[in-house]
């Protein structure tokens, strides 16, 4: 067995004549989170699709945990876990019981616990009797993805899990991950914004006209610029930062 | 059997949606029992339908409708999965797809016997009566059941296909109106010829026929075959046209 988690090579996909994966390679080590950067329409979409199973590549290979996502569906599933850019949440069911149906569908012993376990860990225990129709957008998010850790996936694949959110909301989103990583999941996450790869990933993928033109670590990235140089100038905070100190807000829970 | 599990799994999952929302029996057994009482106390008296009292004649196509008013709410709640991406989170799930379409099935048609009898029993306050047999009643809750089966795999495909939350509803609106040119409301040879032709052959005569004949406690005669065979017929053409396009979406490219 290869120490990949996610192995993709030579990957095509076209919408008729718009060729979006043009053959994408791309290995993800096991334990690692990668970012796929790439702008709107660069087929970072497509390329989770095929990795989920809910599409089909024209060419090419892709494989989540040995499985072959073409070959062996079933198994690839298994294996993975999907966090669209639509939160899948049941609007009409309470949190808990959203968590409780993904956990029965991937036969979870003791269901009950490991719901309170990860509801607990999503900041979610306080609402888990509502409605997930009335959750916060930010709060809507984490229950998604504490639906994708139930049964503990060894590949989370989330695409663009902070699109639409406040930055409190996406700072809780980056926690969650990068507690993720270090229990051993593989994470492969799309993003549009340059900072989120930055904080997050430990290698970083660009795709950019239907290809990976870059692959690695953030250092390796910044090695492709001219070397720095040094000047003067006064630092002034991000209009995030001002935010979040407004606001006076460590990585808060939501009120409402 | 993980098949069956899932299915059972799923099929909790949207009665819940029904028991968190009653108002989807209530309003799928109101339109129902507002005709039984338009047409027993406001239009009855000027129908003449032989020796039977009107809303015993009348209670066999009342139920067709109920059937047609319910199984549109599969569409609707179909529909409502596709948008909300959750649809897609169970296919990306190790769950059995079969699964998926089976539990909103399942769930139409208990929904669907949970009206009927509702209406059952508003009928019976109104005064229908039925000398039938346990056995009439288990052969008529099969019939209407199959039936609700044939039109839930019908309405799987708006469901599947509609763009909007009322088209996904709108196909069930014929469904409602074609009882009232059969025999569920006045007998067929009032009408004039090809009215007639046409009501005599469609299939909701051959079902109110036989349902009428079962509840009267009269054996069995030939329309019970034909409205079964209209049945089956249905059910096979709903159920390919609906994994017809349930592949299709599974397979779309956006």
């Amino acid at each position: 067995m290869t120490a990949a988690a996610i192995e993709i090579s030579g990957l095509r996909h076209a919408y008729g004549d718009l060729e979006v994966l043009r053959g994408v390679d791309l290995d993800v080590a096991r334990g690692s989170i990668v970012a796929l950067l790439g702008s709107n329409g660069a087929g970072k979409t497509t390329l989770i699709r095929i990795l989920s199973t809910l599409q089909r590549a024209d060419a090419g290979r892709a494989s989540v945990a040995g499985h072959d996502v073409a070959a062996a569906p079933a198994g690839a599933r298994a294996a993975i876990s999907l966090t669209g850019q639509l939160s899948a949440v049941d609007e009409v069911l309470t949190g808990r019981e959203n968590m409780l149906l993904v956990a029965r569908l991937r036969r979870v012993p003791d269901p009950g616990a490991a719901v309170d376990r990860l509801l607990a860990r999503l900041d979610l225990a306080g609402a888990a009797e509502r409605r997930a129709g009335t959750y916060s957008g930010g709060m809507r998010r984490r229950l998604d993805l504490a639906m994708s850790l139930l049964g503990d996936p060894p590949v989370i694949l989330l695409d663009e899990p902070t699109t639409g959110l406040d930055p409190e909301a996406r700072r809780e989103v980056w926690a969650a991950v990068r507690e993720l990583a270090a229990g051993g999941t593989t994470v492969l996450l799309t993003t549009q914004t340059l900072d989120e790869a930055e904080h997050l990933a430990d290698r970083i993928a660009i795709l950019h006209e239907g290809r990976i033109i870059v692959d690695g670590t953030l250092a390796q990235l910044r090695a492709l610029l001219p070397a720095p140089t040094v000047e003067l100038v006064e630092k002034q905070p991000t209009l995030e930062e001002v935010f979040l100190a407004v606001i006076g807000a460590k990585p808060a829970k939501e009120a409402s | 059997m993980t098949a069956l599990a899932d299915t059972r799994i799923l099929t909790g999952r949207s009665l819940r949606h029904i028991t968190r929302s009653p108002d989807t029996i209530i309003t799928t057994a109101l339109m129902p029992i507002a005709f039984l009482l338009l047409f027993v106390y406001v239009l009855g008296g000027a129908i003449e339908v032989g020796a039977d009292s009107y809303i015993t004649y009348l209670l066999p196509g009342i139920l067709v409708i109920t059937i047609a008013s319910s199984v549109s709410y599969t569409a609707f709640r179909l529909f409502m999965d596709l948008q909300g991406g959750i649809f897609e989170r169970f296919h990306s799930m190790p769950v059995a797809r079969p699964a998926i379409l089976w539990a909103h099935v399942l769930t139409s048609l208990l929904a669907t016997y949970v009206s009927l009898a509702v209406v059952v029993l508003a009928a019976l306050a109104m005064g229908f009566r039925s000398g039938a047999g346990i056995g009439a009643w288990l052969a008529v809750a099969g019939i209407l059941g199959l039936l609700t089966l044939a039109l839930t795999w019908l309405a799987v495909i708006p469901g599947l296909t509609a763009t909007s939350v009322d088209g996904a509803s709108a196909f069930a609106y014929p469904l409602i109106l074609l009882p009232f040119v059969s025999s569920a409301f006045v007998p067929t040879d009032t009408m004039p010829g090809p009215v007639r032709w046409f009501a005599e052959h469609q299939p909701v005569t051959a079902i109110v026929d036989s349902v009428r004949g079962l509840l009267a406690g009269e054996t069995a005669g030939s329309e019970l075959w034909v409205a079964l065979a209209w049945v089956a017929a249905i059910l096979a053409v709903a159920y390919a046209l609906a994994m017809k396009a349930y592949r299709a979406r599974i397979a779309r490219t956006r």
